[in-house]
């Protein structure tokens, strides 16, 4: 569990990314924070590994306060993978690449093996076992950094702008994956600005602004209030506004599933038609 | 990279922040030279306090303070190893001679750091560059140097996002013995050499 208390925070340069932010995740939960640039989400996400510490009030992980902790200790639970995977791989292979994380964690060599070869089935990576990093694709090097935080099977993980650069088919093996995490009772949190993508998923969105939390709540109910959105610079997914412009004719305004707006569409002309 | 900050440029109105760059830059350059010249404590000393009222005048404390804490580790270094081989070399007894010598060494290097941080705190990279042109330098060279000095911010940016994503990997920098810390290294310099590569292609 994630619990934010009124945290401010105010970068060296003195821009004050955060003014007062309280939030709490349950463990399982599945949370995508959303908000224009520079709105403090990508700040907010580093307090929950401790990478930044609130200049005011305080983030417990677990009940534990992350100033108390080193970013080694809460990594171990929270793992991070960044936007730009070309900001962590370093290593000759991609095995050597997902064992880092492990050897620094002190796991022992037969424990490291196991891992490897888990993550690398998991991600479909084993026939670049021997590969370098550096010779992939960008949507492989995604993988391989990604890969390489959930070798270590944290209870949490965060992905920062996880969907950047990736065609349908990888967000949509991004969004399987992401729901298989959720369904064995990981806390999953994105950070991203895809609105489509979200209302694929239909997680918990919390929205922010200027270093505030706007809007807190159900996708369905944030993401089909074009008023909030638009503070945000976002828009509502396409769904949303063909059912917001059609809402006069008695549609539901909560509309954001594709499956669940086709239902209702069947059924009205249905009616019609008997 | 708290020591980067230390060199990256930010617009204040001070007297210090309007001189002309090559007053500051023939500053910096004469501290340098008096700083080698020397080799005693008290001269040392007085170079190093003598910058303190430009810092305060320039209104860049806090940048100044952090770019010294961030030359502390290297300078800790210069004490140790200057330390151990003069009480080496006088037959293995502390002798004032040798703390005076290393901390005197110890000085220089951070005389050296604080003069160079105030001409880089306080100097606009585009000022620098009229200036060199105006010293009659060659173009090619005032370009170079420019995007250099330009670049530097934009590297501590990347290098501080790469630390932490290695953080966030369990790496421990502050963690093990000299050797150890040195390697700890080695997973932010390599992604950060490849970007700086890459960008410039």
């Amino acid at each position: 569990m994630i619990e934010v208390e009124d945290v401010h925070f105010t970068y060296p340069s003195g821009v004050e990314a955060l003014r007062g932010v309280s939030l709490t995740i349950r463990n399982g939960e599945f949370v995508a924070i959303m908000g224009e640039n520079g709105a403090g989400k990508t700040t907010l996400v580093k307090h929950f590994n401790g990478l930044l510490k609130p200049t005011k009030g305080r983030v417990l992980v677990d009940g534990v306060e992350t100033t108390k902790v080193s970013v080694a200790t809460l990594a171990r639970k929270v793992g991070f993978v960044f936007q730009n995977p070309d900001h962590q791989l370093f290593c000759e292979t991609v095995e050597e690449e997902i064992a880092f994380a492990l050897k620094n964690f002190g796991f022992s060599q037969d424990v490291i093996e196991k891992r490897v070869e888990w993550a690398l089935n998991l991600l479909g990576l084993s026939q670049y076992r021997k590969t370098s990093p550096f010779m992939l694709s960008g949507g492989e090097r995604k993988r391989v950094a990604l890969a390489s935080v959930l070798a270590w099977d944290p209870k949490i993980l965060i992905l920062d702008e996880p969907t950047i650069g990736q065609d349908y088919q990888q967000k949509e093996k991004l969004r399987q994956f992401i729901l298989q995490m959720n369904a064995q009772k990981k806390t999953v949190i994105i950070v991203t600005h895809d609105v489509e993508f979200v209302a694929e998923c239909n997680p918990r969105v919390v929205l922010m602004r200027g270093g505030k939390i706007v809007a807190d709540g159900e996708a369905r109910k944030v993401l089909t209030n074009p008023e909030m959105l638009m503070q945000a610079s976002l828009v509502p997914p396409q769904i949303a506004q063909i059912f917001l412009n059609l809402s006069d004719l008695g549609f539901p305004k909560e509309v954001i599933d594709v499956y669940e707006a086709r239902e209702i569409l069947l059924k009205t002309f249905g009616s019609r038609e008997q | 990279m708290s020591f980067f900050d230390g060199l990256r440029f930010r617009r204040v109105n001070s007297p210090i922040h309007n001189l002309d760059p090559r007053v500051k830059f023939i500053y910096a350059c004469v501290i340098f030279a008096v700083a080698i010249i020397f080799w005693q404590l008290l001269p040392l000393a007085v170079l190093f306090v003598m910058q303190i009222p430009l810092v305060l005048i320039a209104r860049v404390k806090r940048e100044w303070i952090r770019s010294m804490k961030g030359a502390a580790f290297l300078a800790s270094i210069i004490f140790l190893t200057n330390f151990i081989f003069s009480f080496i070399s006088s037959g293995y007894v502390v002798t004032f001679v040798a703390l005076e010598y290393a901390l005197a060494m110890t000085l220089r290097f951070l005389v050296l750091v604080g003069s160079f941080s105030i001409f880089f705190l306080t100097t606009s990279p585009d000022h620098l560059g009229l200036a060199l042109e105006q010293s009659k330098v060659p173009y090619e060279f005032c370009f170079a140097f420019t995007t250099a000095v330009r670049f530097v911010p934009v590297l501590a940016e990347e290098a501080q996002t790469i630390m932490d994503a290695q953080k966030a990997r369990g790496l421990e920098l502050e963690k093990g013995n000299f050797l150890k810390r040195v390697r700890n290294y080695i997973p932010i310099l390599i992604p950060l050499i490849i970007s700086a590569i890459r960008r410039s292609l």
